[in-house]
């Protein structure tokens, strides 16, 4: 049952960050946001926001040593897939001012139905993308 | 900078480092297993349902006690997310989004906290994400009138 519960641990892990981030800085936990403050630089908010995404960053590096497997990535795609992928990512997350964390937990954890019709299309076209795409480009293992 | 070491950042990392920890728990930094939980029409894994489900539960019932305060408490004042319009920009946004999602299976998050296990497919992802984002700021019509903090 690992299998289910270990994403539901995680989630709420994801859940409480966020409250942390409210409780203690008063600021919303959307990533997408964070990282384009930090690209910004001039704001205010840069030193908070560096320093969120220092800690993400850190998780990865200690728990790699611990738990490898989290990163397995399972897939293979061509080196320009991954570059339109993230172009579309960063891109798309601006334009619609929040990705799965700031939309997709933040927004729908206040009922926001901005963030509810934002996850719904994400979400949408993100399995419509899968469908279409993944056996051309390669199921992996 | 120089507030750089002060307890803002501190809280923030602290913050930063729990919610990685959250995503890799959670099966986030796997792009098998999140193109398994979009393959709708496939193979469905629907097991990172209980990502966003155990992410907004907890949220959504913590949130409410924290915002009772007058204050955070770290930092002066709360910044909530002020905007409700459902426009095209939302729409188009969320699509590119949803579509480099599904070619990839990495967001932002788990593509920052994948920056950890040193892997190329983060390694190229990251900066991609992040010229995808200066693109926009490049092409935003000058500072729209609010912005949506942190969202």
């Amino acid at each position: 049952m690992s299998e289910y519960w270990l994403p539901l641990a995680g989630g709420a892990l994801i859940g409480l960050a966020a409250t942390m981030l409210m409780l203690f800085n008063g600021r919303v936990a959307g990533i997408s946001g964070i990282t384009e403050g930090v690209l910004n630089f001039k704001s205010d908010e840069s030193h908070w926001q560096i320093a969120f995404l220092l800690g993400l960053v850190a998780a990865g590096l200690a728990l790699f040593r611990v738990m490898p497997d989290a990163f397995t990535l399972g897939i293979e795609r061509d080196l320009w897939v991954i570059v339109l992928g993230g172009l579309t990512v960063g891109f798309g997350t601006r334009l619609g001012s929040g990705c799965t964390s700031g939309h997709g937990v933040c927004g729908l954890s206040r009922f926001s139905s901005r963030s509810l019709v934002a996850t719904l299309v994400f979400m949408g076209v993100a399995i419509v993308t899968v469908a279409l795409t993944h056996q051309t480009l390669g199921a992996g293992q | 900078m120089k507030r750089f070491f002060g307890p803002t950042s501190f809280t923030a990392l602290l913050a930063g480092v729990v919610f990685g920890i959250g995503l890799t728990l959670s099966g986030m930094t796997q792009p098998a297993k999140v193109i398994g939980f979009l393959d709708l029409f496939g193979n469905w894994d629907p097991s990172l349902a209980f990502v966003m489900g155990g992410a907004v539960i907890v949220h959504a019932l913590t949130r409410p006690l924290v915002l009772r305060r007058t204050q955070p408490i770290a930092a002066a004042s709360f910044r909530l997310p002020n905007l409700t319009a459902i426009d095209g920009r939302l729409v188009a946004g969320a699509s590119l989004f949803g579509l480099g999602w599904g070619l990839v299976g990495i967001c932002p998050g788990p593509g920052i906290v994948g920056l950890g296990s040193g892997d190329s497919y983060f390694l190229v992802f990251f900066p991609a994400m992040l010229v995808g984002m200066l693109i926009h700021g490049r092409l935003a019509a000058r500072p729209s009138p609010s912005a949506e903090p942190g969202a």
